[in-house]
């Protein structure tokens, strides 16, 4: 979330598409109430389903899932040919004005450059104009043809009303209320938050989802006020947190980048991370990126890392491919190229797609571990289970540990919540039987390793034996040290560069926060987002203070915010050029003719004069971006690409088939039905129940009381349809699998026109499985295909096709 | 119901003079107090108190959680109720049927106590010792390292990598325990490395 929970209750509009807060997310929705009630705000909820969320809305439109590029396309879209466009946020704020290369160009559902035998793009013409004074070339007139608004006019004139209906089977008159609605908020004085979740992220183009309604927030100016922004409500207490702290194949902590293999050494690794400034004036952030990465180094490897090593550059691992994330790991392990894995609190047997696929790929490996306070499937998966879990234990060679951990309940840490503030929490409880906690597990696996590699030798022992582990109790070092270490600290004293009387920092005292950090090694910091959260001032992440000045919902002294203790992201867009708020009733930070203050931690720096410096900051430009230039894989906007399985065609791109720069395994494109498929002819989808959580609370007696039992939701007309009883059994198949369910016939899902062909839904909710108290049942994921988003690889659960029919219930 | 105090609730009231304390503080008269006391000992009086926050989804909700016992003075303690916080900005007390139902969460029957080991082939799990079973993952770990492990690539640029064996992180472990497995795991020089973001 670029805002917080508490912030939504400053809004005039609340948009819910791509997610369903009041079923996922009840507690923060309550925000959307108070809203709703205190301020007289609206409520839009767009989805396939009418969710509860639904059912307090003001209007609710229904949308074909993988048709939300075409929708929001289209709102802006409508913004544009009806100038409800926040034109002094866009002109000053934005890239509107920046001059695109000449080469650049969309045609046939396709951008410049596209390679179709890599599904691929060469990137090179997405790119500014660079004069010879070195910046991007910009036309504050707007009248150049190939400056970025202009281009985007032309990008979504297609997208008219009667274009939006027709893909996303989308009512005429709905749309255009929604669209209306959403438009009045270009006013300076009015604001709008867009709520969303893995209804947007769970498609082959999520990430450009995603960057649609970001467009549309910008052209609106809502990103950095007040009630406004770009809300992500993350599924898991600390998904945010463990993508914070860098756990993913290409990633070190603090979104920093692991090196590729073309990137020789530190000189080579650095030069591409220059961030030189593409205009004049601006901060470009992250031209400190090799103070930060060096922390990291020194925080990996403490005195080991020294500058003579390049701080120990060449033990960090390279890339060959963009990353390894979780589908590359199972079809890796599926071609007999893996030998263990090791599953921590994830339980990838439910959670991953395609589960026929996951289960022959788990039996390939060598050894397995899990670590998990409960039983799980991924742990359980040679074991027979009827039709829940057909396999032959006898025919399965895999070695597997289980090992059992702390609950919450039994342990001590920080979690980051979706509005990014780090919450410490504290151990209540003995944990049962021998279970221990992952600090425990993972410095057990860390000292055994080393122990091993010392006694006997080895491949490449350097980065484990000498990673820096000086905890009280190497066994098991606490959260207070780790977060220490997240923090930083001075190996040496530091001083001010512009006066070097001033000590900043004595040695061996932690940084009060990143702008501390240093890039000669002099300093070491484990995640530079994270610094200040546990600085000299004490555990600023356990700070329980509940006051908030003028009732803004900034709660600033409850927790920790990342970064430094900010509240909203870009909050220095919350003032215009002068530095004067858009609107004085949701007045943020200003500018006093000296300095930026207010109710935040200004997003600037504090003397940095608001008609000079550009409120994006992380950004070469100091502007956002409209047009992302070569920063995503497949295009610099978005455009409407069906999902790989769809019941239509794409209606402009005809010749596309699913997101052209997706990466598609050999095997997996022959496991997709066809476009507008006979044989699957309904779009499923998944989802969420407010009384589960995912694969854990079907352990939980009371959840599994709530919701025993598996099922399937379908329409009154498709039931009829095909002769399905309300509380019939039901057989619902994919091309990869096949599953048996309760049909739940309902009012809340309609069959959809696209186009002249009604788009018969199909619900799957995703709860169950064959451990714990609830009844054994399906996942989607026995049916949904093996193909992830463009960028991020988050699998396609959203939109994919089946077919269903009745059948004979289980003998009693 | 029959408020009315009989001699016997009277006298077993005398034990909980604390909460009758506390109650005299707030206006009652002793008569009342004495009344009030002696309807229930109120559950939570003898339990330590915890702050904690949810572990289901992101909204991150408020909760304190009673044990009886208390793991600070070394004792051994059971969570025996957990309610939403009422100080706590974002729920203000409240919570939805997930996290209300989090005791038994804490207590439920599928929680694991033991290291368990599956032989290939085999169609049970059976209980292993944790020394036996850490030893037998680094064995495993570094026998396939060892084999494996890619110092240089083709063109015979260093590239330190491990990608035979992955891990797959957690999406509610702490930011902390987040630290210490990133070290782990990338000391090791591993690749094959994710967490549920992405589900
Ligand atoms: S049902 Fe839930 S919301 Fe209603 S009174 Fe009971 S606890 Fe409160
Ligand atoms: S109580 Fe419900 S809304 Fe609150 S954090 Fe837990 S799951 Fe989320």
């Amino acid at each position: 979330m670029t805002n917080s929970w508490t912030d939504i209750k400053n809004t005039d509009l609340v948009v819910i598409m791509g997610g369903n807060a009041a079923e996922a997310h009840p507690c923060g929705f309550k925000w959307v109430t108070e809203a709703k009630a205190n301020r007289g705000a609206r409520l839009i909820v767009v989805d396939p389903r009418f969710t509860r969320s639904a059912s307090v809305a003001d209007v609710y439109a229904p949308i074909r899932q993988g048709s939300d590029i075409a929708f929001l396309l289209g709102v802006i879209n409508y913004c544009i040919q009806n100038d409800k466009v926040h034109w002094d946020y866009v002109k000053a704020f934005t890239n509107a004005t920046y001059i695109v290369k000449d080469g650049f160009e969309y045609k046939d559902g396709l951008f410049s450059g596209y390679d179709e035998t890599k599904r691929d793009y060469d990137k090179s013409s997405w790119e500014y104009v660079i004069g010879e004074d070195g910046y991007a070339q910009v036309d504050d007139t707007l009248t150049n043809p190939r400056c970025v608004w202009n281009l985007l006019k032309t990008h979504v004139s297609i997208y008219t009303p009667e274009m939006v209906e027709r893909i996303c089977g989308t009512p005429r008159d709905k749309f255009l209320k929604v669209a209306e609605m959403i438009s009045e908020c270009s006013s300076p004085i009015k604001t709008m938050t867009s709520m969303y979740a893995l209804g947007w992220t769970q498609h082959s183009k999520g990430s450009q989802n995603i960057r649609s309604m970001a467009m549309l927030q910008l052209i609106l100016g809502n990103i950095g006020v007040r009630g406004g922004g770009m809300n992500a409500l993350r599924g898991h207490s600390n998904i945010q947190g463990l993508t914070d702290v860098g756990l993913m194949s290409n990633l070190l902590p603090g979104y920093l980048t692991l090196p590729t293999e073309k990137e020789v050494d530190f000189d080579s690794y650095m030069s591409t991370r220059a961030f030189k400034p593409l205009r004049p004036n601006q901060m470009s952030y992250w031209q400190n990126y090799k103070k930060f990465f060096v922390s990291v180094l020194k925080s990996m490897w403490g005195s080991a890392a020294t500058p003579e090593n390049h701080f120990a550059y060449d033990w960090l691992p390279k890339l060959d491919v963009p990353g390894y994330d979780v589908l590359r790991a199972f079809e890796l392990m599926n071609q007999g190229k893996m030998t263990g894995y090791m599953c921590q609190g994830f339980n990838p047997l439910l959670a991953a797609p395609n589960r026929t696929k996951l289960t022959a790929s788990l039996s390939k490996l060598k050894f397995l571990v899990t670590m998990d306070p409960l039983d799980t499937e991924t742990a359980r998966f040679w074991e027979n289970h009827g039709e829940f879990n057909d396999v032959d234990p006898s025919q399965i060679q895999t070695e597997v540990i289980q090992l059992p951990s702390t609950c919450f309940a039994e342990d001590e840490g920080s979690l980051t919540n979706s509005g990014r503030w780090l919450q410490w929490h504290w151990p209540g409880g003995t944990p049962p039987g021998e279970a221990k906690t992952d600090n425990w597990i993972m410095a057990q696996i860390h000292i055994r390793l080393k122990e091993l590699y010392r006694k006997e030798g080895g491949v490449f022992p350097d980065p484990i034996v000498n990673l820096d582990w000086a905890y009280a109790d190497p066994a098991e070092p606490s959260a207070e040290e780790l977060a220490k270490e997240l923090n930083g600290k001075a190996y040496a004293t530091l001083y001010d560069p512009t006066d070097p009387t001033k000590v900043v920092v004595e040695a061996g005292k932690r940084v009060p926060s990143f702008a501390a950090l240093r890039d000669d090694g002099s300093t070491s910091c484990g995640c530079w987002i994270y610094s200040g959260c546990f600085n000299e001032n004490g555990n600023n992440m356990a700070r329980r203070d509940t006051s908030d000045p003028d009732e803004t919902g900034a709660y600033s002294k409850w927790a920790f915010s990342w970064p430094v203790n900010r509240r909203i992201l870009y909050n220095r867009a919350s003032a215009d050029l002068n530095g004067k708020a858009w609107d004085p009733s949701r007045k943020l930070i200003e500018w006093d003719g000296q300095k930026w203050s207010g109710y935040d931690v200004p997003d600037i720096a504090p003397t940095a004069k608001p008609s000079e410096v550009g409120p994006f900051i992380m950004n070469p430009e100091g502007v956002s971006r409209l047009f992302v230039r070569g920063m995503m894989r497949d295009g610099p906007f978005p455009a409407h690409y069906e999902p790989f399985e769809s019941p239509v065609t794409n209606l402009v791109a005809p010749n596309v088939r699913g997101n052209p720069a997706a990466r598609v395994f050999k095997g997996d494109f022959e496991q997709f039905a066809e476009p507008a498929s006979e044989e699957f002819p309904y779009a499923a989808t998944s989802y969420r129940l407010t009384e589960h959580f995912h694969y854990w609370t079907k352990h939980v007696w009371v959840n599994a009381v709530l919701q025993p039992e598996f099922f399937v939701e379908i329409s009154e007309e498709l039931a009829s349809e095909k002769g399905i009883v309300k509380g019939g059994w039901v057989r619902v198949w994919s091309k990869r699998g096949s599953i048996r369910a309760k049909a739940v016939v309902t009012k809340r899902i309609k069959p959809l026109m696209c186009d002249g062909k009604a788009v018969h839904v199909v619900g799957i909710p995703l709860h169950w499985g064959f451990t714990g108290a609830a009844k054994k049942g399906f996942g989607p994921n026995s049916l949904t295909p093996f193909v992830g988003d463009a960028n991020i690889e988050t699998p396609e659960y959203k939109a994919f096709l089946v077919n269903i029919e009745p059948v004979a219930g289980p003998v009693a | 119901m029959n408020m009315e105090l009989s001699r016997r609730q009277f006298l077993g009231a005398a034990g909980a003079g604390v909460a009758g304390t506390a109650l005299g503080a707030f206006g009652f008269g002793e008569i009342e107090a004495a009344h009030a006391e002696a309807i229930r000992a109120f559950k939570l009086v003898n339990t330590t108190e915890t702050r904690n926050t949810c572990p289901y989804c992101s909204v991150a909700c408020g909760i304190i959680m009673y044990s009886k016992g208390d793991l600070k003075k070394g004792e051994k303690a059971e969570i025996t109720h957990i309610e939403g916080d009422t100080d706590h900005p974002t729920n203000r007390g409240t919570l939805c049927p997930k996290g209300a139902a989090l005791l038994d969460f804490v207590k439920a029957e599928t929680r694991l106590k033991y290291p368990m080991i599956r032989k290939p082939g085999s169609d049970k799990f059976e209980r292993i010792a944790w020394n036996d079973a850490l030893d037998r993952i680094v064995r495993l770990m570094k026998d396939d390292r060892d084999a494996n492990f890619v110092q240089k690539n083709n063109d015979g640029v260093t590239v330190n990598r491990w990608t035979t064996t992955g891990f797959l992180a957690a999406s509610a472990t702490t930011n902390e325990t987040a630290f210490a497995t990133y070290k782990v795991v990338r000391s090791a020089g591993m690749l094959v490395f994710d967490n549920q973001a992405r589900v």
